[in-house]
């Protein structure tokens, strides 16, 4: 096949329950001053009131592929939409999906894992979600659109945070937490955040999977920015640490982390993974690994989304890089301890 | 992948590359159709160029933003863009506005008969409007994938998500919902009115035999479909997606049913877009390396009409006579050949 020459085309998702101030954000990003085109696919039945040349409606049509996947659902109107809008190539610089407070994030992701003309002409850059540090614990506990979007989150904009108490800000930010560890964080005031803190984020490139390190653990009570590392510091559930930092168990979103700096052996792993995903993938929201195979000096990395996943050897193992392999999983009543199993029979013993 | 480079004597595969009118259009192409004696290639914003058999370009301004459908029964073009306007060019250059969506939506999909009628969508809503009569509208359940008219004119074929829905917008009440899960986009009736075909989201096409809605499965495609195109007198079905044509029979009152393919024209690339000769078992194909072939559907013989190695084909047709065949590449090199 003949490759594409042009770059692809970055697209950001923009989601968060309804109030939470994505309208807020889009027009703070589509304002400033940084000389790129943006062209915007919000909700045709959502807000007006954005100031931009390029806005298309979206019906946010949901379909489901024949594929026998049930959670292999993709959005019709973004490939439609897409599809007219590479015909207007060089006249926008970047995308940006907004979605409805309720959507769930998934079938947007997914449109971009299947569908071969979009995925030759654009990328997806980053799911972004707005969220209100007043009503998002509330929203987390009624609202399963809510916790959907910030489990799929790369990066959580905590918006709002003026309106809150520190005590009230920790209590939201460690629910957060306890549903998705792995999102860079920003609190901020009507979504002032850096542009660089939710745009261009590369979540789902696979040369840039690295940071699959939690997130939280900078995440204390300290106004300044420096990382901030507890080695072997293990947290339980349901304490005080006396910043104000709780650790909560969400009952049905977590997420599972797995480590080994044993080395895998792929022709045990991959079945492990794919099957894995088929049987589990409607529970499995999100996954990112990066691997160290028995007998392989590369690297391998993959992420997916429910049942989809892409994969591939990165790059070198550097000296003494640590060859440690790392699984991410968030999803919805996962079952850990299956998966820890699986993947500890993949170890090369 | 390797190249298709015959070499220049070779015996195996004739060559007519030589006598091509080279064009150069100088902007994005999406689709070329026939009007009168002269192409015309539809840009991808904006602008329509015509060629007369000269070669001579000509470029019409039509749209304010992006074309997004375009339909041509050989005496005038309908296309749909972003600019939510459905706008006709006729044989001379003329350009008419047809309709304005009121809330400036995108016009999807449009379609046109001989008879003058014609048919847009914007969202979920198929319009539809004949001579003096009155505009009409049907809503479909989700977004239009596609239109097209029966061959009588007088029905309306609508794909949609999950389905296609047969309409005759003259009777009311009359909508029937032909049902098959997974998103519809392309439509298109066989010459004889017997067979409803739509191109799918997934790599397939579906089928349906209208005198009692059997089902006719057509899959097996490595890539999307996005072209059909009937051969003369409706025999087969030639379609683009595959590294090969792929031709389904539609001769027998079965159509394709328990039927293999024919498979034609084999190249290592992705056939991109296929236009059946209007008189003689002919086709032309372009390929996503930018190849262009005429076979003869008998025997698979192929001429070589351009080389390899330029931006997928993206618009190919013939002239009503079928003496004239034009193409172009998606960044608007394109050609013409005089048979």
């Amino acid at each position: 096949m003949s490759e594409a020459t042009s770059p692809k085309i970055p697209v950001t998702v923009l989601t968060g329950y309804l109030g939470a101030g994505k309208t807020t954000l889009l027009n703070r990003i589509l304002s400033e001053n940084h000389g790129k085109k943006y062209a915007v696919i919000v909700n045709e039945f959502g807000e007006i009131g954005i100031d931009n040349d390029l806005i298309i409606g979206a019906d946010e049509e949901v379909f489901e592929m024949n594929n026998g996947c049930i959670c292999c659902t993709v959005r019709g109107d973004l490939v439609r939409i897409m599809d007219g809008l590479m015909k207007r190539k060089g006249k926008f610089d970047a995308i940006i999906v907004e979605t409805t407070g309720l959507a769930d994030p998934a079938p947007v992701a997914q449109t971009f894992f299947v569908d071969e003309d979009v995925q030759k002409n654009a990328r997806l850059d980053a799911v972004v979600t707005v969220a209100d540090a007043k009503w998002l614990s509330d929203r987390l506990k009624d609202a399963p659109e809510a916790k959907n979007q910030i489990a799929f989150a790369d990066v959580i904009v905590l918006n709002k945070t003026d309106l809150v108490t520190k005590a009230e800000l920790a209590e939201v930010e460690a629910r957060i937490r306890a549903i998705n560890p792995y999102a860079k964080l920003h609190r901020t005031e009507r979504c002032s955040v850096a542009l660089a803190d939710v745009l261009d984020r590369g979540a789902f490139d696979l040369d840039r999977i690295l940071d699959i390190e939690p997130d939280f653990l900078n995440a204390e009570d300290h106004d300044h920015d420096h990382d901030h590392h507890h080695h072997g510091h293990d947290h339980h559930h349901d304490h005080d640490h006396g910043h104000g930092l709780k650790h909560y168990h969400d009952e049905d979103m977590q997420s599972l982390s797995l480590k080994t700096d044993k080395p895998l052996d792929p022709n045990v792993f991959m079945p492990w993974l794919q099957n894995l995903v088929q049987v589990e993938g409607g529970k499995i929201l999100r996954s990112k690994g990066i691997l160290a195979f028995h007998d392989d000096d590369d690297r391998y990395v993959f992420q997916g989304v429910h049942m989809m996943l892409e994969g591939n050897h990165q790059r070198k193992w550097k000296d003494g890089e640590p060859r440690e392999s790392r699984l991410v999983f968030i999803g919805r009543e996962l079952p850990q301890d299956l998966i820890r199993q699986g993947f500890e029979s993949c170890i090369v013993s | 992948m390797k190249e298709f480079t015959p070499p220049a004597d070779s015996a195996s595969i004739v060559s007519v590359t030589e006598r091509v009118k080279p064009l150069a259009l100088g902007m994005v192409v999406t689709s070329v159709h026939f009007l009168g004696n002269r192409a015309a290639f539809v840009g991808g914003e904006e602008n329509v160029a015509f060629v007369d058999d000269q070669g001579e370009i000509s470029k019409v301004a039509v749209h304010s933003g992006g074309i997004l459908s375009a339909a041509s029964d050989g005496k005038r073009l309908v296309m749909g863009g972003d600019d939510g306007k459905v706008m006709s060019l006729d044989t001379k250059g003329e350009v008419t506005l047809l309709a304005t969506d009121p809330k400036r939506r995108w016009i999807d999909a449009v379609a046109l008969h001989p008879d003058g009628a014609y048919a847009w969508s914007a969202g979920k809503t198929a319009f539809f409007k004949s001579g003096k009569s009155e505009e009409k509208s049907l809503e479909v359940p989700s977004t239009v994938g596609g239109l097209a008219f029966a061959p009588k004119g007088q029905r309306l074929a609508i794909a949609h998500y999950n389905g296609a829905t047969l309409w005759f917008p003259n009777m009311t009440g009359s909508a029937e919902f032909l049902p098959w899960a997974g998103s519809h986009l392309g439509v298109t009736f066989s010459p004889d009115n017997k067979f409803l075909v739509t191109t799918m989201h997934e790599s397939a096409l579906h089928g349906w035999r209208l005198a009692d809605n059997r089902h006719m499965r057509m899959t097996g495609y490595p890539g999307r479909v996005r072209s059909m195109s009937w051969s003369a007198g409706g025999k087969a079905l030639a379609t683009s997606g595959a590294d090969t044509v792929i031709l389904w029979p539609f001769a027998s009152k079965d159509g394709p049913m328990g039927k293999e393919p024919a498979m034609l024209a084999p190249l290592q690339a992705r056939v991109s877009v296929v236009a059946c000769h209007p008189k003689n078992d002919i086709f032309a194909a372009g390929y996503s390396d930018g190849t262009v072939l005429m076979v003869r559907l008998e025997d698979g013989a192929e001429i070589l009409v351009r080389r390899n190695g330029t931006p997928p084909v993206a618009a190919l047709a013939w002239n009503a006579k079928g003496t004239l065949l034009a193409f172009a590449d998606e960044n608007g090199d394109g050609g013409l050949l005089e048979l």
